[in-house]
């Protein structure tokens, strides 16, 4: 996982609520045994037509909008737990997601792949939808370590769990944290 | 103060607590299948960590198996070596796989059940977001990532922190016809797809109590569609007999000392929740959903609700359907019953009591498939295979099949399925295809007439 400490970049608007996992990736693209190549499919039914041409209507095929910053309607990443979706997002070079509300577990993939979820009020987000989508050169900034997203209609602070902040910051993940803990989860286990 | 049944369950699975952060959650069953596992199994192998505790891992293989011809070798190459790769991988770990064609194979939330793998009080993860399913036995049970499988992997233990607590309680006498299905399409209706999120749900009520141990596996099976990561229902004397004498379950004096410690589990009177809704049995109807997410149902005898956000219209224009409109009368060319919400021995019984002695509609393609072989098994003993195939319903293999069509079993571009799976999300059940969310009986009164009638008529 790599460090991430502050981005700058102009954002895509995706002003759709309730996007779920099988949007993000589809099912029948989940039979690789790798992380990599999934950003090919993000999005795959809104982004090409029926026969593999682009859907000149969607969003990231518009080449006005371009940048690492994600801003998507409320209840972003809802329904199946397919880490496949983070790494969707990732390959094809998300760093932040923006949302008004995100699904827990899909919050819990993408800070475990480096992918930061900003979570903002609803009203914010609908003027901040509004001004991607009018202003695409625009650029926000986000710095984790203050926990600030600066943009041209204000700065916020976000909310973010201490702990996966430092991970994030420093780009480990819990698996090394855990083995590190390997004493007292046996301790436990001798008490079961 | 008292404390919650998920408190009871969490707090006694705590290895540690991290100041200011996560605490350390000891996992007691890891179960896994073919699609999110393998990216876990590399991590382990690049990052030279050895699996902690294989005995506690059990797989299956079900998300992309084919439900025909399982005795083949499996023709689509991506799904086969999937498949190859798991056996692999659990060889290699010393992990026990119930592979395609063992006696034990099946959906992971239907097979770990009936093996006695799932014991109230347990905690139990799976890389599958319908986990939630075991919850059904006053376990904690919840999906995770593949970073997570890959944690658990190592470490046997969890990161996390404690969700809030919600409780839904039911109480009153469900009217005829209405099934576990209905009861949460219904509350998720009526609270929501995110209601739930940050949340672990308590189902509590004379509902609940009175449903047998497959009802409370459907509607803890959908606890995340309203985005609550778990459901849990208190483990009584139905959860006890249910679990006593399974294969793998507890046996002597082992069984007699969990059965008292499972009996200390329930919440106690005065624990109190971040959350409660109640809801009155009287007031649910058979439903279907009429939009792409699964808090979009209705009363089968109901209109489509009028909202004029973008989203909704958006939703309903994918389906088809206008604002105000009846689904009543609506042709219906396929019909699944299966999926780890409803392809357990009793949903197939409510099918074959209804469709006995009657035909399928002739544009209708009604798939019927078993959540696992003991199912499969089951059926064929009962004679409902036979009732099947006189009413002209296709019985296939077990498997997850078009529930997320990974497998060749996909509705087509434009199509309506009145599905008794879990999500009606766009393409869900494949490209283009319209989910219509239901009953066993709702979908299978809906296969013989070919559209969807007021089932509610024909029962009283």
């Amino acid at each position: 996982m790599n460090p991430f400490k502050t981005l700058i970049s102009r954002a895509i608007p995706l002003p759709v609520e309730n996007i779920d996992t099988d949007q993000i990736i589809p099912a029948r693209f989940l039979k690789a045994t790798d992380k990599k190549g999934f950003g090919e499919n993000l999005f795959r039914d809104w982004r090409y037509e029926k026969n593999g041409s682009p859907n000149d209507t969607f969003i990231l095929n518009n080449s006005k909008y371009r940048g690492d910053i994600l801003v998507a309607g409320d209840n972003f990443g809802c329904g199946s737990s397919r880490e496949h979706a983070a790494w969707a997002l990732v390959d094809y070079g998300f760093k932040v997601i923006i949302s008004s509300f995100f699904a827990d577990i899909f919050k819990g993939n993408a800070l475990n792949n480096g992918l930061l979820p900003i979570q903002v009020s609803e009203g914010f987000l609908k003027s901040l939808l509004n001004h991607v989508e009018n202003n695409p050169m625009s650029e926000l900034t986000i710095n984790l370590e203050e926990q600030t997203l600066k943009t041209a209609i204000g700065t916020i602070d976000f909310e973010i769990d201490p702990y996966k902040k430092l991970c994030m910051i420093n780009g480990h993940d819990d698996i090394d944290f855990l083995i590190s803990k390997k004493d007292k989860i046996e301790a436990f286990e001798a008490n079961l | 103060m008292g404390k919650t049944l998920f408190d009871k369950v969490w707090d006694a699975h705590v290895v540690d607590v991290i100041e200011n952060g996560p605490q350390v959650l000891y996992i007691d069953k890891h179960l896994i299948h073919e699609v999110t596992s393998p990216q876990a199994f590399n991590e382990l192998r690049e990052r030279h960590i050895p699996l902690f505790r294989p005995d506690k891992v059990v797989a299956t293989a079900d998300h992309n198996t084919p439900t025909i011809n399982q005795h083949l070798p499996i023709k689509d190459a991506l799904s086969r070596n999937q498949l190859q790769q798991l056996t692999e991988n659990c060889k290699e770990n010393n992990i026990t796989l119930y592979g395609l064609g063992h006696k034990y194979n099946g959906i992971v939330h239907v097979m770990a059940p009936e093996l006695g793998i799932t014991q109230p009080g347990m905690t139990i993860v799976c890389g599958d977001s319908h986990t939630s399913t075991h919850g059904a036995f006053g376990s904690i049970a919840f999906g995770i990532g593949t970073s997570q499988v890959a944690q658990v992997f190592a470490s046997q233990c969890l990161l996390l922190k404690k969700p809030k607590s919600l409780r839904v309680t039911v109480n009153g006498t469900l009217k005829n016809g209405v099934l576990s299905k209905d009861v949460i399409l219904y509350i998720i209706s009526k609270i929501g797809t995110n209601a739930g999120t940050g949340y672990f749900c308590e189902y509590a009520g004379d509902v609940f109590e009175n449903m047998s141990m497959e009802g409370r596996m459907t509607v803890c099976n959908m606890s995340i569609e309203m985005g609550a990561r778990g459901g849990m229902i208190a483990p009584d004397q139905m959860t006890i007999d249910y679990v006593s004498g399974r294969e793998f379950a507890p046996k002597g004096k082992d069984l007699e000392n969990k059965i008292a410690y499972w009996k200390t589990l329930p919440t106690d009177d005065d624990a109190v929740f971040d959350k409660e809704y109640h809801f009155d049995a009287a007031d649910i109807a058979p439903m279907v959903t009429y939009g792409t997410n699964p808090g979009m149902g209705i009363k089968i005898s109901g209109h489509i609700p009028n909202d004029d956000s973008d989203s909704f219209k958006k939703s309903l224009k994918y389906m088809g359907f206008s604002q105000g409109e009846s689904l009543i009368n609506k042709p219906i060319n396929y019909v699944f019953i299966g999926s780890c919400t409803n392809s357990r021995i009793e949903d197939f019984r409510v099918v074959a009591e209804y469709i006995k002695g009657k035909q399928k509609a002739i544009n209708v393609n009604a798939l019927i498939v078993p959540g696992s072989q003991q199912v499969a098994q089951q059926i064929q003993e009962e004679g409902l295979s036979t009732i099947f195939e006189n009413s002209g319903f296709e019985l296939r293999q077990p498997g997850c099949s078009a529930c997320l069509a990974m497998n060749d079993d996909k509705i087509p571009q434009g199509e309506y399925c009145v599905s008794t799976s879990n999500r009606n999300f766009e393409g869900r059940q494949g490209q283009g295809a319209r989910t219509i969310l239901a009953s066993p009986l709702v979908a299978a009164a809906t296969a013989i007439e070919g559209k969807i009638i007021d089932i509610t008529k024909q029962l009283n």
